[in-house]
C-alpha cells in the first residue's frame, strides 16, 4: 500500500527552443534616452549579426515553461529527501526573503566600503558564529562550495609546511572518505595515502600509525564517517598527527550530527571546511549554489585567502588585502554573500538553545530509522550511528535487488532515493539521513515504504528491478547517452521526433 | 524551535522504541572531555519579525538607490520580475543534483536548455552546467587546456580581470606550473600581438584573454588564435560580462571559453552567488570539469534528460577527476536561462545595442573633460577614464549625490594614473549620466 502519493495529472512540455518563433517577445526596454549608435561603425569587424537559434518566446510561455518543468523535480518542499551526506534539510523561506532586501541584493562587490557596512557587519557576525561553533579561531567565507573549501584547507595545510621549509608530499585519506577528498588533494599536488577502514568501518588507529612520518602533510578525515559514526579515537588520530607535524583536516559535510553538543577545535581539528548548503539549510538549488567557509585555528591566520575582513582603527569594518603570507585569492570578490546572508538567518532563526535541539533530532531520527529497519536490511557496521545510518543490500541482492533498484522503487512512494553505492567500504551501501527535518509522520512513511520494498524483494523482485513504474520517463538509457553525447539541442533533433502519440490517460494502480 | 516538526511527546516515544533512556546515549561516542557543556554562544533564537529587522538594518547600512557606474566582473542589469518568481517554486529551490533522473527532469531539461543556449552565445560546440563563477571557470578552463595539450606553461594577458589572474595563480603555482603575463597596446588597450607571439614557447599549454578585457577593449580573437595555434597552444577566452555576447562577435575561434554569466538575470549580491560556465569544442568533452546533462530515451522512446560522461567526476574517478567540483552553481544558473529566454534572440540584441549607445554617449562626455584612455579600443559598455585629480575624490563627492562612479585603477594598474573603471548599462539614465560628469570636473 502505497500511502503518500497517488497519481495525478502532469504536464507535457517540450524544449523551449520548440516553442520559438519569430517576432514573440517577453520583454520591452525602455525608450532609449541617448543618441542611437550603429554598432556597425562603433564595433567594425566584431560587431555581432545574429544570435543564432536563441529562442523568441512570450513571457506566459515562460512561466508555464518553467512551472510545467518543475513539477517534474522531487525536492525537500515535498517530502523527506534522505539522502546521506548532502543534509537535505528545510530551507526557510525568511532566507531567501532577507537575502532579497535590496541593499544586500543589490550591492556591488566594489562599492566603496563606507557603504557597504551592513555587509561587511554580516560576514563580521557569522564568521564569528562559525568559529565559536566549530571551535576554531579563524576563518575565511571566500570558498564557492565544500569542494572549493577543501581546496582552500589543504592549500592552507601546504603553505604552513612550506613556511617551514618544506610542503611535504602526502595526504592520508581514509577509504571511506567523498570522492572530493582524493581529488582535492591531487589537485594541491599531494600524493594520496589511502587508509583502509577498520572492521568497525573507522580509522585504523595502528595502521595510521605506521603511515604517519615527516613526509605527511596532513589527514583529511569526515567526522562523524560516512558511515554515521563518531570517531571515537579522535584525539588520538589528532596526536599521532601532530606528533610527526602533520595536521588534521575535517570534512565538516556531517556537522550536521555535531553543532552544539561538540566543537571539531575542541578534539583536535587544525583545519575544516563546512558546508553552509547542508548544515546551514542554505537551499540546493539542483546542484548550486553552495557555500564552503574554512575555519582554522590561529597558527593559519595569516596564509588565508585575500582579502582579509579587518576593523579599521575608527571601528569601521573593511578590507586588508596586504597579506604576504596568503595563498591567494580562491575567488573574485568574497565567496558566495548570499549564502552567508541566509545561513546567519538560520542561526538567528535556532540560536544556541535551537541548533542543539536540531543536532539531537537529526541524531534521533536517524536512530529512529535504524531501529525500525534493522532485519528488513542488512547493517554492515553495528557501530552507534550519529545522523545517518548505512544498511546493505546483502539480504536483497539474493533476489538479485540491488541498492539502486531499491532506491528506484521509493520513488514509486513518493520518497526520493537515499544515496546509493557510497560509502564504498560498504558494498551495495543504503546511505539514509533524514535530517531533524521529519516528523514522526513522515519518518513513519518512510519506514513502511522501505519495508514494503524490503518484502517485495523476497516476493517479486521483478516489480523492484524494473521500478520507477509511476513517474514520467522510465529508467533512462545512460550508456548510450554517454557513448553518442548529446548534449545540446538542434534543429533537427526535434524534426526527428516521432509525432507524439495521443497518449489515452490510464490509471495506475497503486499498491 | 519552529522549524523543528515534532513535539516532546513525539521525541519521548521515538526514544522509547528505540529503547535508550535518553538522547544523550547516541553521543556517547564523543570522549566526554569534548562534549560542549554549555550553549553556543551565538545570538538567541529570534522571531522571524526580529531576522527581518536585523537585515533590514544591514540592508540600510548599505548603500540602496544608488547610481551605479561599476562594472569590472560584476554588472548592474535589469533582472525580469518571473526570475525570482520560478526560482523560488520549492520544486527548484529544495531539490538536490539530479542524479535521480526520473525524479529530476525539470532541472535536467532546463540545464540542457541552458548548455545550448551557451553554445549558440558563445560559438561553441558543448557547454557544462556550470562552475563556481568566472574566475574559478578561467582557472579550470586553464587546467583543463594543460590535459588536452600535455604542456604546463600558461600565456595571460594583464587585461584579464585583476582578481581572476590572482585566483589562477592560486591554483597554479603551488604546483610549480609556471604562467607569463602579457601586457597590452598602449593605443587600443588590447593584448599586445608582438609580445603575445614571443611569449608562446613550445611549453604553452594556453594563451588567456578576455574580451571584451578588463580595461574595456574588445580583442582581436581571431588574430590571437591564429598566434596561439601556431605554436600549438588553446585559446581560453574569458567573457566577464555576458551581455556582450549579445552584440560583439563570439570568440568561436576560441578552443575553450569561460563565461561569467552573472549579467544574465544574477543579482549583484555582493559579489555572489555568480555563475560561471565553461564551453568548448566538442573534441576535448572528455577534459571538460564539471557536470554536464545529455538527452537520451527512456526504456519506452521517450525522450529524456541524464547527468552523463560522469567518470571525468570525482565520486567515479576520485583522485584522477579531471576536477574535484561537486556542487555548482546550478539555481543560478536557473536564473540565467530564465534571462536568456526573457530577452531571446533580438532582445540581447537590443538590450546589448542600448548598453553600447549608453557607454559611447558617457565615454564621449566624459571625454571633453577628461582623457579617455585608449583611443583606438572596440569597446562594450566599459570605458577607462584619466583625470588630473585621484578618482577617490570625485566619487566621495558622487556619493553625495547617490551616485557610485568609476573603479578607480590604480589598486590593479598603478602604471595608468589617476585611472577609473567606468561602465554604463541600460540601468544609468542620461540624467545619471550627465550628473556624474558634473562631479568629475568639480
Amino acid at each position: 500500500m502505497i500511502r503518500k502519493v497517488s497519481q495525478h495529472v502532469n504536464q507535457n512540455e517540450g524544449l523551449i527552443f520548440e516553442k520559438s518563433s519569430p517576432g514573440k517577445k517577453a520583454y520591452r526596454l525602455p525608450p532609449l534616452d541617448v543618441p542611437e549608435i550603429d554598432p556597425g561603425k562603433l564595433l567594425g569587424e566584431h560587431a555581432r549579426e545574429d544570435l543564432g537559434l536563441m529562442p523568441e518566446i512570450s513571457e506566459i510561455e515562460i512561466i508555464r515553461h518553467f512551472t510545467r518543468l518543475s513539477t517534474w523535480n522531487y525536492a525537500i518542499d515535498l517530502g523527506m529527501y534522505p539522502l546521506g551526506s548532502c543534509t537535505m534539510k528545510y530551507n526557510a523561506r525568511v532566507n531567501e526573503f532577507v537575502a532579497r532586501l535590496e541593499g544586500l541584493g543589490n550591492a556591488h562587490p566594489y562599492q566603496p566600503e563606507k557603504i557597504s557596512q551592513g555587509a561587511l557587519a554580516i560576514l563580521k557576525l557569522l564568521s564569528e558564529c562559525l568559529c565559536e561553533i566549530t571551535g576554531m579561531e579563524t576563518i575565511t567565507l571566500q570558498p564557492a562550495a565544500g569542494a572549493h573549501g577543501e581546496f582552500t584547507g589543504i592549500l592552507l595545510i601546504r603553505a604552513y609546511h612550506e613556511s617551514k621549509g618544506n610542503p611535504r608530499r602526502k595526504i592520508i585519506i581514509p577509504d571511506s572518505a567523498h570522492g572530493t577528498n582524493p581529488a582535492t588533494a591531487a589537485i594541491c599536488g599531494y600524493e594520496i595515502i589511502n587508509l583502509k577502514s577498520n572492521s568497525e568501518g573507522m580509522v585504523d588507529v595502528s595502521l595510521l600509525a605506521q603511515l604517519v612520518d615527516d613526509t605527511v602533510a596532513g589527514m583529511m578525515l569526515t567526522n562523524p564517517s560516512t558511515i554515521g559514526v563518531f570517531e571515537k579515537d579522535i584525539h588520538r588520530i589528532a596526536d599521532l598527527l601532530h606528533d610527526k607535524g602533520a595536521m588534521l583536516y575535517m570534512d565538516g559535510a556531517n556537522m550536521n550530527a555535531l553543532v552544539g553538543k561538540t566543537r571539531p577545535g575542541d578534539f583536535g581539528v587544525d583545519v575544516m571546511h563546512l558546508n553552509l548548503h547542508k548544515t546551514f539549510s542554505t537551499p540546493h538549488g539542483g546542484g548550486g549554489p553552495g557555500s564552503g567557509p574554512v575555519a582554522c585555528k590561529k597558527v593559519f591566520d595569516s596564509f588565508l585567502p585575500t582579502p582579509v575582513l579587518t576593523t579599521r582603527p575608527d571601528g569601521k569594518l573593511g578590507f586588508e588585502y596586504n597579506r604576504p603570507q596568503s595563498i591567494g585569492r580562491v575567488r573574485a570578490f568574497y565567496g558566495n554573500f548570499g549564502m552567508f546572508v541566509r545561513a546567519l538567518a538560520y542561526i538567528f532563526a535556532n540560536g544556541p538553545d535551537g541548533l542543539r535541539q536540531t543536532t539531537e533530532d537529526a541524531v534521533l531520527n536517524a536512530n529512529y530509522i535504524r531501529k525500525k529497519l534493522e532485519g528488513a536490511y542488512e547493517l554492515p557496521y553495528k557501530t552507534g550511528s550519529m545522523h545517518e545510518v548505512v544498511f546493505s543490500d546483502r539480504l536483497q541482492t539474493q533476489n538479485g535487488v540491488k541498492t539502486g533498484d531499491i532506491a528506484k522503487r521509493l520513488i514509486d512512494y513518493g520518497f526520493h532515493p537515499y544515496t546509493t553505492s557510497f560509502p564504498l567500504i560498504v558494498p551495495g551501501a543504503l546511505m539514509i539521513e533524514p535530517t531533524e527535518s521529519e516528523s514522526k509522520e513522515e519518518l513513519d512513511l518512510f519506514i513502511d515504504a522501505m519495508k514494503s520494498i524490503a518484502r517485495e524483494a523476497q516476493e517479486d523482485p521483478q516489480l523492484v528491478v524494473s521500478a520507477p513504474h509511476n513517474t514520467r520517463v522510465a529508467r533512462l538509457d545512460e550508456t548510450t547517452a554517454a557513448r553518442k553525447p548529446t548534449l545540446r539541442w538542434r534543429p533537427e533533433q526535434s524534426e526527428a521526433r516521432r509525432p507524439a502519440a495521443v497518449v489515452k490517460p490510464e490509471l495506475v494502480e497503486t499498491r | 524551535m519552529r522549524y523543528l516538526p515534532k513535539s516532546p511527546t513525539d521525541r519521548e516515544q521515538m526514544l522509547r522504541e528505540i529503547g535508550v533512556s535518553s538522547i544523550d546515549e547516541f553521543f556517547a561516542a564523543i570522549p566526554a572531555e569534548y562534549r560542549l557543556k554549555r550553549d553556543l554562544k551565538v545570538p538567541r533564537q529570534m522571531s522571524e519579525s526580529e531576522i527581518i529587522d536585523y537585515f533590514r538594518q544591514r540592508s540600510q547600512e548599505n548603500a540602496a538607490g544608488y547610481a551605479v557606474f561599476l562594472g569590472a566582473g560584476a554588472y548592474h542589469h535589469y533582472r525580469p520580475v518571473i526570475i525570482d518568481a520560478l526560482v523560488q517554486r520549492g520544486e527548484f529551490l529544495t531539490s538536490y543534483t539530479p542524479y535521480q533522473a526520473e525524479i529530476t527532469q525539470g532541472t535536467l531539461q532546463a540545464i540542457f536548455e541552458f548548455q545550448t543556449m551557451i553554445c549558440e552565445l558563445t560559438g561553441m560546440d558543448i557547454a557544462n552546467a556550470s562552475m563556481y563563477d568566472g574566475s574559478t571557470g578561467a582557472a579550470e578552463a586553464i587546467l583543463m587546456a594543460m590535459r588536452v595539450t600535455g604542456r604546463e606553461h600558461s600565456v595571460i594577458a594583464k587585461t584579464v580581470h585583476p582578481e581572476y589572474r590572482e585566483v589562477i595563480h592560486t591554483y597554479l603555482h603551488h604546483r610549480g606550473l609556471p604562467m607569463v603575463t602579457v601586457g597590452y597596446a598602449e593605443e587600443s588597450g588590447a593584448i599586445n600581438l608582438d609580445e603575445l607571439d614571443r611569449a608562446i614557447t613550445s611549453d604553452a599549454a594556453c594563451v588567456l584573454i578576455q574580451s571584451p578585457n578588463f580595461l574595456g577593449s574588445v580583442e582581436d580573437v581571431a588574430a590571437i588564435a591564429e598566434i596561439a595555434h601556431n605554436k600549438g597552444a588553446l585559446l581560453v577566452v574569458s567573457i566577464a560580462e555576458a551581455l556582450s555576447l549579445g552584440i560583439v562577435k563570439p570568440p568561436a575561434e576560441a578552443d575553450i571559453v569561460s563565461l561569467e554569466a552573472q549579467s544574465f538575470g544574477v543579482p549583484l549580491g555582493f559579489g555572489g552567488p555568480y555563475d560561471g560556465v565553461l564551453a568548448a569544442k566538442e573534441k576535448y568533452v572528455r577534459q571538460m570539469p564539471g557536470r554536464l546533462v545529455g538527452e537520451t530515451k527512456d526504456k519506452n522512446g521517450k525522450r529524456g534528460y541524464v547527468l552523463t560522461l560522469s567518470t571525468r567526476e570525482q565520486h567515479i574517478r576520485r583522485e584522477k577527476a579531471t576536477s574535484n567540483i561537486c556542487t555548482n552553481q546550478a539555481l543560478v544558473a536557473l536564473m540565467s536561462t530564465i534571462y536568456m529566454d526573457v530577452y531571446g534572440r533580438e532582445g540581447l540584441k537590443e538590450l546589448a545595442t542600448q548598453n553600447l549607445a549608453k557607454a559611447h554617449y558617457a565615454a564621449n562626455q566624459f571625454g571633453k573633460k577628461a582623457t579617455i584612455l585608449f583611443p583606438k579600443a572596440k569597446r562594450f559598455n566599459e570605458f577607462v577614464v584619466q583625470t588630473k585629480q585621484d578618482p577617490h575624490g570625485a566619487n566621495d563627492r558622487l556619493l553625495e549625490k547617490k551616485i557610485i562612479g568609476g573603479l578607480p585603477l590604480k589598486r590593479f594598474y598603478p602604471e595608468l594614473g589617476n585611472a577609473a573603471l567606468w561602465c554604463c548599462t541600460e540601468m544609468n539614465t542620461r540624467e545619471q549620466i550627465d550628473a556624474a560628469l558634473e562631479a568629475v570636473q568639480a
